[in-house]
C-alpha cells in the first residue's frame, strides 16, 4: 500500500495547477463557453507545452509514456480549474483506443494529438442506447474495398471540432471501430452546447465512404475496446470530479466563514457546519474510489475491473451531485446566481454523473456482477 | 500510488486466517455466526487462545508483551477474525486503558495490569458517561474525595458494556470543581470488587442485556490507582479517544454482515418466482452499501497511511466512525427487511446456546430483527455522530 505520488506527479500537478490559476479564469472561461467551440486553441497549444496531451501515448508512439497515475493527477486538476477543453476526449478517450488497437498508419496521428495538432473524439452514444455501451445500431458495411457507414451518433464531446472521430459501428462481424476524418462526406455534425458550456455534437453519417484501412484493430473485435475506452473515460471522470469537489469545497468553505449574518458568520451555525461535514466525508469517498478505479483500470479480470469502474462512477456521482447542491443550497442566493464560480462547478459536477453512465446505470452494472459472483 | 497490500501482508492474512480456522472453537463460532448470546467464558476462551500466539493485544510495544504491529496488520487481523466467526476482543482493556496505562501509569501499574490484560485476567469496563454527561462528557458529576492514600467515590456511571462481565473499571471522576470543568477530572482505576460498587442492567431496546449502571457510593479506591496526576484525567481521556481508530469504521463486521445480508436475499421468497436479491429494487440497495463499504475500505487504508507519515492519529478517524456506523445500520437494517413479514417477529428464546426449538420464519433470521435494534447504538456510542461531525467541522474544516 502507498498513496503517496512521486515527485514528478507532485511537479506535474504544481505546474498545471500554477498554469490553470493564472490563465484559466472564471472570465476566460465564460468566454471560451461563449465561444460555442468548447476549445480554446491558445489553452490547447500551452496544454500540449505542458506535455498532458500525450500522456497516455507511450514514448515509442510519440507521447509521453505516463502512467495511469499521472493521467489522474492531470485529471483532477482540469476538475479543479473547471477546463471543459476536450481534453479526456481527446487525450485519453480517443488516444487510448488508438495506442490500444491502432493500425501502424493510424498511430502515427499520436504524434500530432501530443503536439495538439490534431484532435480526436469518440463518437459512440446513440439515440436509444443511453449508456449501454453494447447498443449499437450504426452500421459499417464493406463495399468493394470500402466501408459504408450509416447512423447517427449523439452527445459526442468535440465532435465538430475534432479532426478525427473514433466511431463504433455493427459490422456483419460484430461490434467494431473505425477512424473516420471528421469532415469526410457523407458526414454531418452538428454543434450543441451542454448546460455547463462545453461542446457536443450530433453526427450523422449517410452513406460515409471509408477506406479499408479506417478499420480501428480487427472486425467484430469492438467491444473490449469500447469497454476499454469507457474505463479510462470513468477513471477520468471520477478523478476530474475530486478536483472539482475539492475546489467547491475550499470555495464554500471560504464563503460561510466570510459571510455574516446575525452577527456572526455562518459558518458559526452548526446546521451548517454538519452538513459541510458531510461534504466533506462525500468528498473524500469519492477521491477514495477515484483511486481505486484509476488503479484498477489495468486489471485483466474483466468482472473484477468492471465491478470497480461502476462502483466508482456510481460512488462518484453521488458524492458529485451531492457536494454540488449542498455548495449552492449553502451559498444561498449566491448560489444560484451566473457570478461565482459556484454554480459554473455544480453544472460541470452534474455533467460528470450524466457522463459514461449516471448513477442508476452503474448501480445496476454493479449489482449484475454481484448476483453473477 | 498503490491500492494493494504487500505479499508480506498477503501471507500474514493467510496466516491469520489459518490460524482462526485451526483454533477458534466451532462452538463458539456457530454462536458468533448464529447470532446467539456469547457468555463471559466464551469470550474469555477466544482471548487465552490469542494469548498463546501474543495475539490479544499485538500492536502493543514488545517491551510491554504485544508485536508492534502497524494498524495496516490490525486492519487485516479484525477483518479475518471477524469474517470467520470470532468473537470481537473487547477494547476497552487492550486499546482503551491499556494504552493510558503505558503513556501516563507509572511502572508499578504497568507491571500489574498490563499482563493481567493479555491472559485475561482482567476484563476492563468503561466509566465515562453518566446520566447528565454524554456527549459533554467534561461535566461528569462523580466526585472522588481524597481521604489520606485513598479516594472516596461517589456517583454514578451508565451505558456500561457488560458491566456485568468485568472486575475492573476505569472511571473519569471529579477531584475539583474550580476552574473549567475539564482541569478537574481524575482518572481511576477500579477494582469492581470494592465494596460500595453496584451493577444494575439497563435492557436495550433488543430486549438484551448489554449495558449497566454502576453506583459507587463511599467506594474506597487507593491513591496508588490514579492515572497519572490529579486533575489531568481529562488529558489522558482525550489521548484515549485518539487511539479509537481504525477499528471505528467496523469493516470486518459490516464485510461479515453484508455477506449474510446476500445469503438471506438470495434465500428469500418474494411469490414472484425469484428471490428478492434477483429483484432490482432490493438488488440496488445491496449494491449501494457493498460500494459504500468498499470506499470506506479505501478511505480507512488512506487513513492509515495518513496517520503512518505524520506519526500521530489525525481527525479523519471521525470520518471512518460516521461512515463505518452508517454502513453498519443500513446492512442491519436491510438485513431485516429481507426477512419480510417475518422481521416482526421476537424470538429471544432461540438466541440462547442451547435452544433446540424451532423457530418461525427462516432459519437464518434468528437475531436479525434484534441485530437492527442494536445496532442503533453504533451512531450514539464513542462520540455520537453529531459530535463526529462537530470534529470534522472545527478540526478539518477550520469552522
Amino acid at each position: 500500500m502507498d498513496f503517496t505520488f512521486t515527485e514528478e506527479q507532485i511537479q506535474i500537478r504544481n505546474s498545471l495547477r500554477r498554469f490553470l490559476a493564472e490563465t484559466y479564469t472564471l472570465d476566460r472561461r465564460r468566454a471560451i463557453a461563449r465561444s460555442g467551440t468548447g476549445c480554446d486553441p491558445e489553452v490547447w497549444r500551452q496544454l500540449a507545452e505542458l506535455g498532458i496531451l500525450g500522456l497516455w501515448i507511450p514514448e515509442e508512439l510519440g507521447g509521453i509514456g505516463g502512467s495511469a497515475f499521472d493521467a489522474m493527477v492531470v485529471m483532477e486538476e482540469l476538475g479543479r480549474a473547471l477546463v471543459i477543453e476536450p481534453y479526456l476526449s481527446s487525450a485519453v478517450v480517443g488516444a487510448g483506443i488508438l495506442v490500444r488497437a491502432g493500425n501502424t498508419a493510424q498511430q502515427r496521428l499520436l504524434r500530432d494529438i501530443t503536439s495538439g495538432a490534431v484532435r480526436i473524439a469518440f463518437a459512440h452514444g446513440e439515440p436509444h442506447s443511453r449508456w449501454e455501451l453494447d447498443a449499437v445500431a450504426t452500421r459499417a458495411v464493406r463495399q468493394g474495398a470500402s466501408w459504408v457507414l450509416r447512423g447517427r451518433k449523439v452527445m459526442v464531446t468535440d465532435g465538430v471540432g475534432a479532426d478525427f472521430l473514433v466511431v463504433s459501428a455493427r459490422t456483419a462481424a460484430g461490434h467494431s471501430l473505425f477512424l473516420v476524418p471528421g469532415a469526410s462526406a457523407g458526414t454531418t455534425r452538428t454543434a450543441l452546447m451542454t448546460h455547463d458550456g462545453s461542446s457536443v455534437a450530433e453526427i450523422d453519417f449517410d452513406g460515409a465512404r471509408l477506406p479499408a484501412d479506417a478499420l480501428i484493430g480487427a472486425e467484430g473485435g469492438g467491444s473490449p475496446l469500447i469497454e476499454a475506452a469507457s474505463d479510462a473515460a470513468v477513471a477520468g471522470l471520477c478523478a476530474e470530479a475530486v478536483g472539482a469537489m475539492d475546489a467547491l469545497l475550499a470555495l464554500t468553505l471560504t464563503y460561510v466563514k466570510s459571510r455574516r449574518q446575525f452577527g456572526v458568520p455562518i459558518g458559526s451555525f452548526q446546521a451548517l457546519q454538519h452538513r459541510m461535514a458531510d461534504m466533506l466525508l462525500h468528498a473524500e469517498l469519492a477521491r477514495s474510489m477515484s483511486y481505486l478505479a484509476t488503479a484498477k483500470l489495468a486489471v485483466s479480470d474483466e468482472m473484477e475491473r468492471r465491478r470497480a469502474m461502476s462502483a466508482a462512477k456510481f460512488l462518484v456521482g453521488r458524492s458529485a451531485r451531492f457536494v454540488g447542491q449542498e455548495a449552492v443550497q449553502l451559498h444561498g442566493g449566491m448560489g444560484v446566481s451566473d457570478e461565482l464560480a459556484t454554480s459554473h462547478y455544480f453544472k460541470r459536477l452534474r455533467l460528470i454523473d450524466a457522463s459514461f453512465g449516471d448513477r442508476d446505470h452503474h448501480l445496476e452494472r454493479f449489482g449484475t456482477v454481484m448476483t453473477a459472483a | 500510488m498503490d491500492l494493494n497490500f504487500s505479499p508480506e501482508e498477503d501471507r500474514f492474512r493467510n496466516e491469520v486466517r489459518a490460524f482462526v480456522v485451526a483454533e477458534l472453537p466451532h462452538a463458539i463460532r456457530d454462536k458468533v455466526l448464529g447470532h446467539k448470546r456469547l457468555d463471559r467464558e466464551d469470550y474469555l476462551t477466544w482471548v487465552r487462545i490469542l494469548n498463546t500466539r501474543g495475539w490479544v493485544a499485538p500492536s502493543w510495544p514488545r517491551r510491554f508483551g504485544g508485536q508492534e504491529w502497524d494498524p495496516a496488520r490490525e486492519l487485516i487481523f479484525e477483518e479475518e477474525c471477524a469474517l470467520a466467526g470470532a468473537p470481537p476482543v473487547l477494547s476497552f482493556g487492550p486499546r482503551m486503558v491499556a494504552p493510558v496505562i503505558m503513556t501516563f501509569g507509572n511502572q508499578a501499574q504497568q507491571e500489574y495490569f498490563l499482563p493481567r490484560i493479555l491472559n485475561g485476567e482482567h476484563w476492563w469496563c468503561q466509566g465515562y458517561s453518566e446520566p447528565g454527561a454524554g456527549s459533554d462528557l467534561a461535566s461528569l458529576k462523580t466526585r472522588a474525595e481524597r481521604r489520606g492514600d485513598a479516594y472516596i467515590v461517589n456517583g454514578q456511571k451508565t451505558w456500561i458494556t457488560l458491566a456485568q462481565h468485568a472486575n475492573w473499571i476505569f472511571c473519569l471522576v471529579r477531584t475539583s470543581t474550580e476552574g473549567r470543568p475539564q482541569m478537574g477530572i481524575s482518572f481511576l482505576l477500579i477494582d469492581m470488587k470494592t465494596p460500595g460498587i453496584t451493577v444494575r442492567p439497563i435492557f436495550m431496546l433488543d430486549g438484551e442485556h448489554e449495558i449497566n449502571e454502576v453506583w459507587f457510593d463511599e467506594v474506597e479506591v487507593p491513591v496508588a490507582n490514579r492515572i497519572g496526576e490529579e486533575n489531568k484525567g481529562w488529558t489522558y481521556a482525550k489521548f484515549l479517544l485518539g487511539h479509537e481508530r481504525v477499528s471505528n469504521a467496523a469493516l470486518g463486521p459490516s464485510k461479515r454482515a453484508l455477506r449474510e445480508l446476500k445469503a438471506i436475499a438470495a434465500a428469500a421468497p418474494t411469490g414472484s418466482g425469484l428471490p428478492l436479491i434477483e429483484m432490482p429494487r432490493f438488488r440496488d440497495r445491496i449494491a449501494e452499501v457493498e460500494i459504500d463499504l468498499i470506499a470506506l475500505e479505501v478511505m480507512a487504508l488512506r487513513v492509515i497511511a495518513m496517520d503512518r507519515e505524520r506519526h500521530t492519529p489525525g481527525p479523519e478517524a471521525s470520518l471512518l466512525k460516521l461512515q463505518g456506523s452508517q454502513i453498519q445500520q443500513t446492512i442491519s437494517e436491510l438485513a431485516m427487511e429481507a426477512l419480510g413479514p417475518y422481521a416482526a417477529l421476537h424470538q429471544p428464546q432461540a438466541l440462547a446456546p442451547d435452544w433446540n426449538g424451532s423457530v418461525a420464519g427462516p432459519p437464518e433470521g434468528i437475531g436479525i430483527t434484534a441485530r437492527y435494534l442494536n445496532c442503533r447504538k453504533v451512531s450514539i456510542y464513542a462520540g455520537s455522530n453529531e459530535i463526529q461531525r462537530n470534529i470534522i467541522a472545527r478540526h478539518m474544516l477550520g469552522l
